[in-house]
């Protein structure tokens, strides 16, 4: 490489860096934008660590949560046992990676559940004039019904014959998941609503329609792909609220069976002894509260990250 | 106005109907016997007998009917009797829970007091905590107070009531003994004493539940003060040389009070379903607790009745919500 060479190399860049930078997807402006939200890093660190220990954890710490140890019975915090035992003599420590696991699993599949309901309703009412008026006043009929008295009577009425038929763990499963869903899908189906209503006056849409893309490709192919930040934000956020009424459901006495742990669920059990144990009733709170805070963080992070207008500033 | 309004009262009627119907039909399909509890040496030909006493022989249709009627016209014509003295009511059938045999709303109007007192005070409290603190958090954006305001109502609305309201117990009465863990409702205001221990009864449940509310409603004031410090007018105010605290405190503050109402007003339904955790939390005997006693006792009555009082103040509350709006925000005309 001559002198020359390396001299227009040298200088190339300072000249050429601001008009012309390598293509790089979307995702990496949304991740440096993330990453600029302290709170939300911190956040997504905390809710890492958690799914890991719940996840990890169960085959490091082998104990099983239903293991009854009469001889260590509210045996305080030690190496055997490192939360302690409650008064069966079950060890702490599983039992909260046990109910982690159902009641993050919970959260997730109810606000996947949700999501789903709320984005069909609100792409269908968005998009077709004519089902809009409909789906809009059902929207609007859920958004008035008392969700937590109904929410309990659901529960209540349907978890006896839903266990007969999908057994203890899986019905009370089923039945949370799909009561909390089908509960909380009203504020996605107006965001994107409003989104698709906006998205179809574009330019690009009469462009696509006018080489006759047919409705589903529409959707599928220029509609969806936009209004999937919002859709994301919602998502985060969901996940947050689907556990926090999951454990209030447990703690009314109202969700999962006894020897079925979540974190709602232990907190309740241990209300009767708190004040002699006081550390059971921290312990599954801590948990929850990290757990939605951190999502918490998470969905503030993102709902910056995906918006263009802040991005890049 | 006036069209709206009624155009808007008009619809929530069949919404109401709606509503009570799909509540009826939850009840109705549900497989939850309300003699569940009888004991089983009772012989079936009283168990008969009773079922037809509680009204369940009927077709559910029938019984629904039944219900509106017993809602919607027999209990304001008792309320009116009980109010005036009249006895136009006599005869007429109340609404009656299952499970104590008295009418569900004479239940509900001795529980009415005690919730309205813990949940009305906690959310007049954290609105007035939630105002200020936005204003400031607006008015010093990005400041250390800024930063601390978010945070805290970061963790309010992430940390669920009933557990905050297990630690303040722990902390608070057990391990200090300042405060009751247990509402006493059966404790009368006579004098100066009895003020006292109602008022230490009530410091918890109702900081949990201010605590709460002021996290969502100090992050909405924030938002609404920051979108109105930005606008054109406040400049034009300052520049006319109005000192900062008229600026801010009547020119910008009341412009971004108005989203602020609405949403105080909408938020007054929910707090009815908070209440019915910290209700559980603290042993306060209030509806929420009624509603949870009566779910496990398959009292389908109290059930019904309560569950539609709640859709009622929802619906009723948006109205006002969008009243308020329209009265609020001159630029805003429904007509």
């Amino acid at each position: 490489m001559t002198e020359t060479d390396k001299a227009s190399a040298a200088a190339q860049p300072s000249g050429a860096s601001l008009s012309y930078r390598p293509p790089r997807s979307q995702w990496w402006d949304v991740w440096d934008q993330f990453k600029t939200h302290k709170g939300a890093l911190i956040g997504l660190t905390i809710f890492v660590l958690i799914l890991a220990a719940i996840v990890i954890g169960p085959m490091l710490w082998t104990i099983e949560p239903t293991y009854v140890d009469l001889r260590a019975r509210n045996k305080g915090f030690s190496m055997a046992h490192p939360f302690g035992t409650d008064q069966l003599g079950r060890d702490i420590l599983a039992r909260m990676m046990a109910g982690g696991k159902v009641s993050i699993s919970v959260g997730m599949t109810a606000m996947a559940l949700s999501i789903l309901l709320g984005t069909t309703i609100g792409v269908l009412a968005g998009y077709f004039k004519h089902l809009e008026g409909p789906l809009m006043r059902m929207t609007d009929l859920f958004l008035a019904l008392p969700l937590l008295p109904l929410l309990l009577l659901m529960v209540t009425l349907f978890r006896d014959p839903l266990s007969k038929s999908f057994g203890p763990e899986g019905g009370i499963f089923l039945l949370i998941v799909s009561a909390i869903g089908a509960t909380s899908w009203m504020q996605t189906a107006r965001i994107v609503r409003g989104e698709v209503l906006g998205l179809k006056e574009r330019e690009f849409v009469l462009a696509a329609r006018s080489i006759g893309t047919p409705s589903r490709r529409m959707i599928t192919r220029h509609i969806l792909p936009n209004v999937l930040s919002p859709i994301m934000v919602s998502a985060t956020l969901g996940i947050a609220s689907a556990i926090i009424t999951e454990s209030a459901l447990s703690f009314l006495g109202l969700g999962f069976p006894p020897d079925f742990p979540t974190w709602g669920r232990l907190l309740f059990d241990a209300v009767d002894q708190m004040q002699l144990y006081p550390s059971r009733v921290i312990l599954p709170g801590v948990a929850i509260s990290l757990t939605v805070l951190s999502v918490n963080y998470i969905g503030d992070g993102l709902r910056d990250a995906l918006d263009p207008r802040i991005r890049g500033r | 106005m006036f069209t709206f309004t009624l155009r808007r009262l008009l619809i929530a009627i069949p919404t109401l109907l709606i509503i009570s119907l799909v509540i009826f039909l939850l009840l109705e399909a549900a497989p939850g016997d309300p003699l569940g509890e009888v004991p089983l040496t009772v012989p079936p030909e009283v168990k008969a007998k009773m079922r037809e006493a509680l009204g369940l022989n009927s077709a559910w249709y029938v019984r629904y009917l039944l219900w509106l009627k017993q809602f919607f016209w027999v209990e304001p014509v008792h309320l009116w009797d009980a109010l005036f003295g009249t006895s136009y009511g006599e005869g007429m059938q109340r609404v009656i829970s299952f499970q104590s045999r008295q009418p569900v709303m004479q239940i509900i109007a001795e529980r009415l007091p005690q919730t309205l007192i813990v949940v009305g005070l906690a959310y007049v409290v954290g609105v007035l905590i939630a105002l200020p603190i936005g204003i400031i958090s607006a008015y010093r954006q990005y400041s250390w107070f800024d930063n601390i305001g978010t945070f805290i109502s970061m963790i309010g609305f992430s940390v669920p009531t009933f557990f905050t309201g297990v630690v303040l117990i722990i902390v608070f009465a057990v391990k200090l003994h300042w405060f009751p863990s247990v509402y006493d409702t059966t404790l009368q205001v006579t004098d100066w004493a009895s003020f006292k221990a109602q008022i230490r009864q009530m410091v918890m449940p109702v900081t949990v539940l201010a605590l709460y509310n002021a996290a969502q409603i100090s992050r909405f004031m924030r938002a609404s003060m920051l979108d109105n410090l930005g606008q054109d007018y406040v400049r034009t105010a300052r520049a006319k040389g109005l000192t900062e605290k008229v600026v801010v405190l009547i020119h910008v503050l009341r412009n971004s009070l108005i989203p602020v109402v609405t949403v105080i007003a909408l938020g007054v339904p929910t707090i009815f379903g908070g209440a019915i955790i910290t209700e559980q939390v603290f042993k306060v005997n209030g509806l929420g607790q009624q509603l949870i006693l009566s779910i496990h006792a398959n009292d389908m009555p109290m059930v019904m009745t309560l569950t539609f009082i709640f859709a009622i103040l929802i619906v009723l509350f948006n109205l006002v919500a969008d009243l308020l709006y329209g009265i609020l925000d001159p630029r805003i005309r429904y007509d």
